[in-house]
C-alpha cells in the first residue's frame, strides 16, 4: 500500500500539467523535521502559494489534499511570507493524510491546497493576554502570538508538550512573551504538569486578563474553558474539527455554539470557548475513527 | 397512436452494485421511432416549454431526416450541452409537460408525451462520439478582452463556452481541485457519467478557455483584484451550495449527514472506493433520507448501493412531508429509487434526533401531517397532526432538504446586492449586478433551480457581456 502510494504521487508527478506550476505551485521548498520522539513525528513545511501568501492572516487555514486520491485536511497556516509566495505548515503525523504529508519532500507537490480559509483571529489591543498551545497547537498561537505582540499586548504563555522533544517553536514563543511557562506531562522540561495546572495558579494571582487564546487538544481546551468561566475571563479557541470542501458546502464541520449550529469552516474556525459543547464535538471528531485505524494499518 | 419508446435501463437489481450509468441513450432505431411520433405542430407549445426555448420541433423533424449533424446544430443553438440536460432536465415539469400528448390539468407530463429529452441526450451523444464541435464565430474586435468566470458549474461553463466561441479571453476559477461544480460533486454517476463532463470542459479548453482550479474568489482573491489583473469583465456562477438543516433537536449527532457531504464524499472524493481513496463514509444499516427533491433521490439511491457494496441488505426510507404527487423530484428518478427497493413513507415531519451512548444517532421521532391548502409554492401545504408522534429507527440519517446561497464572495464584497436570501440581485435583462461589469446567472440569482435555467441566464449573461464588449 505504501509502495502504491508512493508511486501513485511519482506518476502524477509526472503527468501534472504546468499549469497547476504556473498558478498555484503548491511545490514543497522547504521540510525539517522539527520534532521526533518514539513513533511521533512533527514536520514543518514551506510551500510555494503565491496568492494564499499574500492573504494569509494570523488564524486562517489552508485545505490540502496530497494525492488524487487524498482526503481533503485543514491545516493552520504558520507563516506566510509574501516576499518569498510561501506559507508553513506545521502538523504532527497522526493519520494516514498526515502520515503522507509527511512523506514527501522537498521538490514534491501537493495535489490540492486551498486558502486562505476561515476568519482571521480578531487582532487589537486587548491588554492582558494568555496564549495557551498544547503540543502541535502551538504552532497555531504561534501567528497570533506575534499579530498581538505587535500591537502592544501584554504577553503571558504557556506551552504545554508530553514530554521535552514534543515541544516546539518555544524559542520563537519566548520571544513574543511577556511571561513565559512551560510544562511537560513527565516533568522532562519546565513543570511537571499540564498548562491548566499552570493557568490555575495564574488566574488566582489577582491580575485583571482580558483574552485568553487557547489550541490544542480538545481536552485542553476544555479544560482551559471550565477555568476561566468562573473569572469572565473572555476566551478563545481555534476548533479542529472535521471538514471535507472547508467552503461550508457540506456541514461536516458543524459544531454547537451557545444551542446554534455553527460551520467551523466560515463562521469559525475561532469559538467562545465557554459556548462551545464539547462533548458533541469529541464525538464528532471520532466519526471515522475505526476506518482511520483500518487505512492506517494498511499502510504499515 | 404508437407507444411512446423508451430507452434501455439496467435491470435493477444489476444496477445497485455499482455507480454505472442506469439509462441508455436511444439506439438510432429507438430515436427514429420516437422522433416519428412527433406530430410537429405548427404551434409547437414544447418550444415555450423549454426554458432555453430550444427549437424542438425543428430537432426533432431533423432525427426522423437522420440529419443527425443538423439536429446537433440546432439544440446547440440554444442549449451548451445536450448530454448533460438529456440525462438531467426536469422533462416532465417542462417541455414535455407543454407536449400536446401530455393531457390538460396534469402536473407533469403524460407517459405518452414526446420523450424530447431522450432524443435530445441521443443528439448530443451522437456530437460527442462523432466529435462534432461549434465552430468558433471569432469576433476579432473583441478579442483582445478577458472575461473571469468564477465557478465551473452549469452556469460557469455555459458562460465560459458561449464567450470563448465568440473569440473572448476566459479564465475559469474553480474553489474545489475538480472542475464542474455540482455536475461533479452532486450529480451521481448513476446519472451522469464523469466522462460526458469531462468531454465538455475539454471541448471549452479546446476553445481556449483557461481553468484555474483551488482558487476561490473572494478569499483567495478579490474581485477587486481581478479587475487589476486584467479582466474586463466578471461572471459570478457561484451556486446555491450551502445546505439547509431541519433545526430540531440532535442534529449534529454522528452520522447526520447533509445531503450535500454524503453525496460530495461519494462523488467528488470517491469514498465509495475507500480504503484506495483515503476519504471515509459510514454506512448505516438503517437509512433514513430526510426530503423529496432529485438530491433526496440522489443520496437515497447512492446509500442504497453503498449498503450493497458493503454487503449490507438495502435499507433506506426517504421520508417526505407531502405525498408522492407533490415531490419535487423528476418522476424517472422516483420510479428508479422505487424499483431498486427505497422504500418511501409520506406526511412525515421530522421533530427531534435521538443519539445513543456514543452520539451516534439511533432514532427519528417524528410527527404525521395532513395537507391543507396550497402555499405560496403552489404544492398543497403539510400541517402536523397533534398526537401523531411516532419512532423510526435509524444508524444514519442524510437531510436532503434544500441549498441556499453560496456567501463567500458576496460577504467580503459588500457593494455587490443580495436579497434576502442572500442571492445576488441582478438586472434580469442584461444579469448585470450591481457593480458594473460584474455579472452573475445560476443558481446564486434567484435560488435552487435547474441546470438548464442556469445555463439559460449564463447565456443572456454572456450575450449582454459580448455586446458590452463590442461597445468598447
Amino acid at each position: 500500500m505504501k509502495k502504491n502510494i508512493k508511486v501513485v504521487i511519482k506518476v502524477f508527478k509526472l503527468q501534472f500539467p504546468i499549469l497547476q506550476c504556473r498558478f498555484l505551485a503548491m511545490r514543497i521548498v522547504n521540510k525539517d523535521i522539527i520534532s521526533h520522539y518514539n513513533d511521533i513525528c512533527i514536520v514543518r513545511l514551506e510551500v510555494s502559494a503565491q496568492d494564499i501568501s499574500k492573504k494569509a492572516k494570523p488564524g486562517q487555514f489552508v485545505v490540502l489534499m496530497v494525492c488524487k486520491e487524498g482526503e481533503r485536511i485543514p491545516l493552520t497556516i504558520v507563516d506566510n511570507s509574501p516576499e518569498k509566495g510561501t506559507i508553513t505548515l506545521i502538523f504532527q503525523e497522526v493519520g494516514l493524510t498526515t502520515k503522507l504529508l509527511g512523506g514527501l519532500r522537498e521538490e514534491d507537490y501537493l495535489y490540492s491546497l486551498v486558502g486562505p480559509l476561515g476568519n482571521p483571529t480578531e487582532i487589537k489591543k486587548y491588554g492582558n493576554v494568555i496564549l495557551i498551545g498544547g503540543g502541535v497547537g502551538i504552532a497555531e498561537i504561534y501567528p497570533v502570538a506575534k499579530a498581538l505582540r505587535e500591537e502592544d499586548n501584554y504577553i503571558t504563555t504557556i506551552l504545554g508538550a508530553r514530554t521535552k522533544e514534543l515541544l516546539i517553536l518555544e524559542k520563537e514563543m519566548e520571544k513574543f512573551s511577556h511571561k513565559f511557562y512551560i510544562t511537560t506531562d513527565d516533568g522532562s522540561d519546565g513543570k511537571k504538569g499540564f498548562v491548566t495546572d499552570v493557568l490555575k495558579e495564574i488566574l488566582t494571582d489577582n491580575l485583571t486578563y482580558n483574552l485568553i487564546y487557547a489550541v490544542g487538544p480538545i481536552p485542553m481546551m476544555r479544560k482551559v474553558s471550565e477555568l476561566s468561566n468562573p473569572y469572565n475571563i473572555k476566551t478563545i479557541v481555534s476548533l479542529n474539527a472535521l471538514m471535507v470542501d472547508g467552503t461550508g458546502m457540506c456541514g461536516c464541520c458543524r459544531v454547537n455554539v451557545g444551542d446554534k449550529t455553527k460551520f467551523s469552516c466560515v463562521d469559525g474556525p475561532e469559538f467562545d470557548a465557554h459556548l462551545v459543547d464539547w462533548d458533541n464535538l469529541i464525538k464528532r471528531n471520532s466519526m471515522y475513527l475505526e476506518k482511520e485505524k483500518h487505512i492506517c494499518n494498511l499502510l504499515k | 397512436m404508437i407507444e411512446a419508446v423508451l430507452p434501455k435501463e439496467r435491470r435493477p437489481q444489476e444496477r445497485i452494485n455499482d455507480f454505472g450509468e442506469v439509462v441508455s441513450t436511444y439506439s438510432e432505431e429507438e430515436a427514429l421511432k420516437e422522433a416519428k411520433r412527433c406530430f410537429q405542430c405548427s404551434n409547437p407549445p414544447c418550444i415555450l416549454g423549454c426554458p432555453v426555448g430550444i427549437d424542438i420541433k425543428r430537432f426533432i423533424y431533423q432525427i426522423t431526416q437522420k440529419d443527425y449533424q443538423g439536429a446537433y446544430f440546432t439544440i446547440r443553438e440554444k442549449n451548451n450541452f445536450p448530454s448533460i440536460c438529456g440525462r438531467i432536465c426536469p422533462a416532465e415539469y417542462q417541455c414535455r409537460k407543454a407536449c400536446i400528448l401530455t393531457k390538460k390539468g396534469l402536473s407533469f407530463a403524460s407517459e405518452q408525451a414526446i420523450n424530447i429529452h431522450f432524443l435530445e441526450r441521443f443528439i448530443g451523444d451522437w456530437g460527442i462520439e462523432n466529435r462534432i464541435d461549434v465552430l468558433q464565430n471569432k469576433n476579432e474586435k473583441i478579442s483582445k478582452f478577458k472575461v473571469a468566470v468564477v465557478g465551473s458549474g452549469p452556469a460557469g461553463l455555459c458562460c465560459a463556452g458561449e464567450l470563448a466561441r465568440a473569440g473572448v479571453k476566459v479564465v475559469v476559477f474553480e474553489g474545489l481541485h475538480k472542475l464542474g461544480g455540482v455536475l461533479r460533486y452532486g450529480i451521481p454517476s448513476f446519472r451522469l457519467s464523469p466522462q460526458i463532463l469531462d468531454r465538455e470542459i475539454d471541448y471549452l479548453a479546446k476553445l481556449g478557455v483557461e481553468f484555474v482550479t483551488n482558487c476561490i474568489i473572494g478569499k483567495t482573491k478579490s474581485l477587486d483584484e481581478l479587475f487589476i489583473e486584467g479582466f474586463h469583465k466578471i461572471f459570478l456562477g457561484l451556486g446555491a451550495g450551502v445546505p439547509s438543516f431541519l433545526g430540531i433537536a440532535g442534529e449534529n449527532l454522528c452520522n447526520i449527514y447533509s445531503a450535500n457531504e454524503f453525496l460530495t464524499r461519494i462523488n467528488l472524493m470517491c469514498a465509495y472506493n475507500f480504503p484506495q481513496f483515503h476519504t471515509p463514509i459510514n454506512v448505516g444499516r438503517n437509512i433514513v433520507v430526510i426530503g423529496g427533491g432529485n438530491t433526496a433521490m440522489d443520496a437515497a439511491r447512492s446509500a442504497l448501493r453503498l449498503q450493497k457494496i458493503n454487503g449490507i441488505s438495502p435499507n433506506v426510507t426517504v421520508l417526505y412531508r407531502r405525498t408522492e404527487v407533490e415531490m419535487p423530484a423528476r418522476r424517472l428518478e422516483i420510479e428508479h429509487a422505487k424499483e431498486e427497493g427505497v422504500n418511501f413513507r409520506f406526511l412525515v415531519q421530522p421533530k427531534e434526533f435521538i443519539g445513543d451512548e456514543n452520539g451516534f444517532v439511533k432514532k427519528l421521532i417524528c410527527l404525521e401531517c395532513k395537507l391543507r391548502e396550497p402555499d405560496s409554492s403552489g404544492r398543497r401545504r403539510p400541517v402536523e397532526i397533534e398526537d401523531s408522534e411516532f419512532e423510526v429507527k435509524c444508524d444514519l440519517v442524510i437531510v436532503a432538504i434544500g441549498l441556499l446561497a453560496n456567501q463567500i464572495l458576496t460577504k467580503v464584497t459588500p457593494q455587490l446586492k443580495t436579497d434576502k436570501y442572500k442571492d445576488v440581485v441582478v438586472d434580469t435583462e442584461t444579469m448585470q449586478t450591481s457593480i458594473r461589469n460584474v455579472y452573475a446567472g445560476g443558481d446564486i440569482v434567484g435560488g435552487e433551480g435547474t441546470v438548464i435555467e442556469a445555463m439559460g441566464m449564463a447565456k443572456k449573461a454572456a450575450t449582454h457581456i459580448i455586446t458590452g464588449l463590442k461597445r468598447e
